[in-house]
């Protein structure tokens, strides 16, 4: 019965050895698949980088603060459908939390469905609208403009506002970062504003609607790459930490196949030896 | 805290590494920065003079130029450069931002160099507007085919 154990246990150790080593090709062409996306998401952000901090320089030059009132707070979380990526959705998600807790008359539009996972059991009722179908190809503007489109659609009123994301640092390291959302009100209240020459309603609303559109495209393009990249990361890790399944796992096969054959070979010469004393 | 900590890297790091590089090239001349979403035309550039494309009409920039806000309309940008130069760039729409310190942001959705214009597909797609203005029933498709007409007539000038 010993013998019948031992050529279980080595079925089970090949079965399972075999299975870490699919798992292996996986990450790893998963991880090669996610370096070819990060080196154009790279890229093209690095051209959309001037576009989108020069759509923030009014808000800074102007000196525009958050409106003084009471309609709430309103967060755009950007983050996408796709998993796999290490701590991309779920920092995001961490500081959504935060933010509703500490403010609890908020808005948040998200744009992909990782983080609506995250957040629908406890705040599912903050939650104003989902965008979902992110991440599959790069962003475009028109992407961008279609949710600002919506956003403004829906009429939703804020005091506050921000654009959550993860900005990109370098190929191992994001930062999760936060934009700063002024709505049509703080804009015309800005302690700067009397400076800019003949303004109206109309130009500002149309300014501020564009702006919105260029600072969620661009923090849609800080997020891809972020998201790549650290896929990347993730995925290696995941190689790496295989591969050393795999080597232990041979080792005990290796062991386990040795101990069957001397256990045979033992059983066999002790069998022998019995017939031969017998004689 | 750690938003706070955040937003104050956010206006610390390299954001406003531009806003420094600008103070040094700031008093005689502005600094123009005009960008697509996709594309980058100028960063920080100083310059002579920019003529836009509005809707409260069309007008020129120069150094100095007094702090506004304003909508681009189809049509032509030209960027007076400081070597004498003139480039000529056709945009689609945008903003423009001309701040206290003479730094201008041209944002266009779409900008492309006006020599690239192809005047035969331009004409075509006015026609192509003209006839869905037409057969268009919804107000939202005739806004839409209106826009296209304003578009494609604007390009057809800039190919003249």
């Amino acid at each position: 019965s010993q013998q019948v154990r031992g050529m279980a246990t080595l079925k089970m150790i090949s079965i399972r050895l075999k299975s870490v080593k699919n798992i292996q090709k996986i990450t790893q062409s998963m991880k090669m698949v996610s370096a070819a996306k990060y080196t154009k998401a790279e890229r093209e952000l690095k051209l959309a980088r001037p576009y989108g901090i020069g759509a923030q320089e009014f808000y800074k030059k102007a000196e525009v603060k958050d409106e003084e009132g009471e309609k709430g707070q309103l967060i755009i979380a950007v983050s996408s459908d796709r998993g796999l990526c290490g701590a991309v959705h779920s920092s995001i998600g961490r500081i959504v939390k935060t933010d509703i807790a500490a403010n609890p008359n908020t808005k948040v539009v998200i744009v992909g469905d990782k983080v609506r996972n995250i957040l629908q059991r406890l705040y599912a009722k903050n939650i104003a609208m989902v965008v979902t179908e992110v991440g599959r190809k790069p962003a475009v503007f028109g992407d961008a403009a279609l949710v600002a489109q919506s956003i403004i659609n829906s009429g939703i009123e804020f005091s506050k506002g921000k654009i959550l994301f993860n900005a990109f640092r370098t190929v191992v390291s994001f930062r999760t970062t936060e934009m700063p959302l002024y709505s049509q009100n703080a804009v015309a209240n800005a302690s700067k504003l009397p400076v800019y020459d003949s303004l109206d309603g109309d130009v500002i609303q149309s300014y501020t609607e564009f702006s919105l559109a260029s600072l969620l495209f661009y923090s849609m393009k800080e997020n891809a790459t972020s998201e790549q990249s650290s896929r990347m990361t993730a995925m290696d890790n995941a190689s790496k930490n295989a591969g050393e399944m795999i080597d232990k796992l041979t080792m005990t096969f290796n062991r386990t196949r040795q101990a069957v054959i001397t256990r045979e070979l033992i059983e066999i010469i002790s069998g022998a030896a019995a017939l031969e004393t017998k004689n | 805290m750690a938003l706070t900590r955040s937003a104050l890297r956010l206006f610390s790091g390299r954001f406003t590494q531009a806003c420094q590089v600008r103070g040094y090239a700031d008093a005689p001349s502005m600094s123009l920065t005009f960008a697509a979403p996709s594309q980058v035309l100028y960063n920080n550039i100083s310059v002579k003079q920019i003529d836009v494309p509005s809707f409260s009409g069309s007008f020129g920039i120069l150094p100095a130029h007094v702090p506004t806000l304003a909508v681009l309309k189809p049509g032509v940008v030209t960027v007076f450069e400081n070597d004498g130069s003139t480039k000529k760039f056709f945009v689609s729409s945008g903003t423009v931002t001309i701040n206290e310190d003479s730094t201008v942001q041209l944002l266009a959705e779409e900008a492309v160099p006006v020599d690239t214009l192809d005047i035969s597909a331009a004409k075509e797609l006015l026609a192509q507007s003209q006839s869905q203005l037409a057969s268009a029933s919804s107000e939202v498709a005739k806004a839409e085919a209106e826009i296209s007409i304003e578009v494609s007539e604007a390009l057809v000038k800039a190919c003249e």
